[in-house]
């Protein structure tokens, strides 16, 4: 009786250990998604999506891995052996790092369609409940008694959309010069009490500390925060703003070491696809697809945008002339310069 | 050589020095020697304005300062909850003496966190100060308060041995032969724990120079005010300035060194004096 359970015991476990073994087996290729932060929620619906879209196609059973992180670490921890078949970040520039040190192609922006940015966001304001200090566009931000609550361009890549939308505001205006447009952005950050090191740390800032009149966000972190806290805040949308294009790309060296450069292409072209550009709407990133656009056009308020390309002349010159050691965004805090 | 000469009841000393070499090239020479090596990527003068950038002078400034503050505040009420844990039981000691070792555990980030919701200008302890005109979070205050709060157990944990071993028979005796409360306290007491307090104090020191994590969200990160020396760092690196980062590396790693070697001197001074 007891020999019986026992050999009851060992078969069972025997037989759990095949089916854990067959299991792992089963799935033929695991892919990395290096991500920045606010895209968490968004990989997670659109990993479903895929590993569904690619068993239907081939009939092999995949698993998709994320790593989330500050846009820049991430690309450093790639550089470093972190090995990401597919990176989705927050700017080219960490990208273009990435091409630097020879992982993937110099031309990878022009591998996919529009400019590699499947999705799309802008910076917008956040407000506290009723507009108390009636701030509508980039202008009142300079007014007297404003204060402004974003994160340090030179820790968030995120923080650099919301600086060079404030930048770009000043030149597309009437008579708007690089002096006026450097004047504006000193006079803004100046009025900035606390530069947290990232997107998130910020928003907690202007919503649970309840610091600063504005807050400048990514549209789709703003929805988020609003979210969370239903009544105490509204989105107020300038007249004009930038085209945030957080862009994506295979790592060429790591897939073709790993040999997974087939599914990691298709992972990141399915993202234009009508299933991919959904997922991003619903998670309150602008979809570039013109008939998921039309379906979502309730939630995206109409806008003016510009591209940094346009205003700036590309990433790799914004960053040299702003953000680089010495740059414009930290001669605003050279002692003496008020 | 001298200390070969010297017979030991246990043999091994060929061995074990070499394990320790070992290790210590390991765990701490190799990371440390590729540190100016990423810094001699960069010219002399490139090196010479990246140290000398005054951002990058207030934030060593704001670094070192805070933490001494912070060490030095430590090395008083540390001592005094060691001595008080050592010495006296009283219902609850256990527990408190678990409490001390929380801020080893806990990630850095949350007690970050946590410190920042408290000593905002809304926060439970920041509002009351506020109304006195005291700020604490984003301030040069707010950052000594978090290397406060990661550098107490150092204290603790290096003293409370030391005052457990202290027999209080030679207080007793002390006092027998007519020697005064004070005299008991600064010619008995302290003399005895003087090294291992100023260990505790370099050990507590040292940590809140490299601390990065609890630091960044109470400190407000504004430029020539409240940015740190390992947030400069980051910022470096997040330009892929990897030799400018390890130049601000090197020099807190010096820096450090130098008030550490002085520290370890300072101790084995009054080691002598304590036990000629």
């Amino acid at each position: 009786m007891r020999l019986a359970l026992i050999k009851t015991i060992a078969w069972g476990s025997a037989l759990l250990v095949l089916c854990t073994v067959l299991g792992a087996s089963a799935v033929a290729q695991t892919l990395l998604n290096a991500s920045y932060d606010p895209t968490r929620e968004l990989y997670q619906d659109f990993n479903a999506a895929f590993i569904k879209y690619w068993k239907g196609k081939t009939g092999q059973t995949i698993a998709i891995k994320q790593s989330h992180g500050g846009s820049g670490g991430q690309a450093r921890a790639v550089i470093d052996g972190l090995e990401a078949d597919v990176v989705t970040l927050a700017l080219a520039y960490d990208i273009d790092a990435l091409a630097q040190s020879g992982l993937t192609s110099a031309s990878w922006q022009k591998r996919l369609p529009q400019n590699s940015s499947p999705y799309t966001s802008t910076v917008v304001f956040l407000v506290r409940k009723g507009n108390p200090k009636g701030i509508k566009d980039w202008a009142d931000l300079a007014k007297p008694g404003i204060q402004i609550i974003t994160p340090n361009p030179k820790t968030s890549g995120g923080a650099r959309w919301n600086y060079l939308a404030a930048w770009g505001y000043v030149l597309r205006q009437p008579g708007g010069t690089e002096e006026k447009a450097r004047q504006f952005v000193t006079d803004v950050y100046r009025k900035v009490p606390v530069l947290d090191s990232g997107a998130r740390s910020s928003t907690i800032t202007f919503v649970q500390r309840r610091i600063g009149d504005v807050l400048l966000a990514w549209e789709n972190e703003a929805y988020l925060a609003l979210d969370e806290s239903p009544g105490q805040l509204e989105m107020v949308v300038p007249s004009i703003s930038i085209l945030a294009e957080p862009p994506v790309a295979v790592v060429d060296k790591v897939v073709d070491r790993k040999g997974t450069r087939a599914i990691a292409e298709a992972y990141l072209q399915y993202l234009y696809s009508a299933e991919g550009q959904e997922i991003a709407a619903k998670r309150h990133y602008r979809p570039r697809d013109q008939a998921v656009a039309g379906r979502f056009a309730s939630s995206f308020a109409k806008v003016k945008l510009f591209t940094v390309d346009e205003a700036f002349g590309g990433w790799q010159k914004a960053q040299k002339t702003h953000f680089a050691d010495g740059g414009v965004f930290d001669q605003i805090y050279k002692p003496g310069s008020r | 050589m001298n200390i070969r000469a010297q017979r030991r009841v246990l043999p091994g000393f060929g061995l074990t020095m070499g394990i320790t070499v070992l290790y210590l090239s390991l765990i701490v020479l190799i990371p440390l020697a590729t540190l100016p090596v990423r810094t001699m990527t960069m010219s002399w003068a490139a090196f010479r304005d990246t140290i000398t950038d005054p951002r990058v002078v207030a934030s060593y400034r704001l670094s070192l300062g805070a933490s001494l503050a912070a060490a030095s505040v430590n090395a008083v009420f540390g001592a005094l909850v060691a001595w008080v844990l050592a010495r006296y039981s009283f219902p609850g000691r256990r527990i408190v003496d678990a409490l001390i070792d929380l801020p080893f555990a806990l990630p850095t980030a949350v007690a970050g966190i946590v410190l920042t919701t408290l000593y905002a200008p809304n926060g439970w302890l920041g509002a009351p100060l506020a109304k006195y005109g005291i700020s604490v979070a984003f301030t040069p205050l707010g950052v000594t308060v978090a290397l406060i709060f990661i550098g107490l157990p150092f204290v603790v944990r290096t003293l409370q041995p030391v005052i457990e071993d202290l027999d209080p028979e030679v207080e007793e005796a002390a006092t027998s032969l007519g020697a005064s409360r004070a005299g008991v306290l600064f010619r008995i007491i302290l003399p005895n724990l003087f090294p291992a307090w100023l260990t505790g104090f370099a050990l507590a020191f040292a940590r809140a120079v490299g601390e990065y994590g609890s630091v960044v969200f109470i400190s407000g990160n504004m430029p020539m005010r409240t940015e740190i020396s390992p947030l400069l760092i980051v910022t470096k690196l997040e330009q892929y300035d990897y030799p400018g980062a390890t130049a601000i590396a090197v020099v807190m790693l010096a820096i450090s060194f130098v008030l550490l070697l002085a520290i370890n001197g300072l101790q084995s001074w009054a080691r002598r004096r304590v036990a000629p």
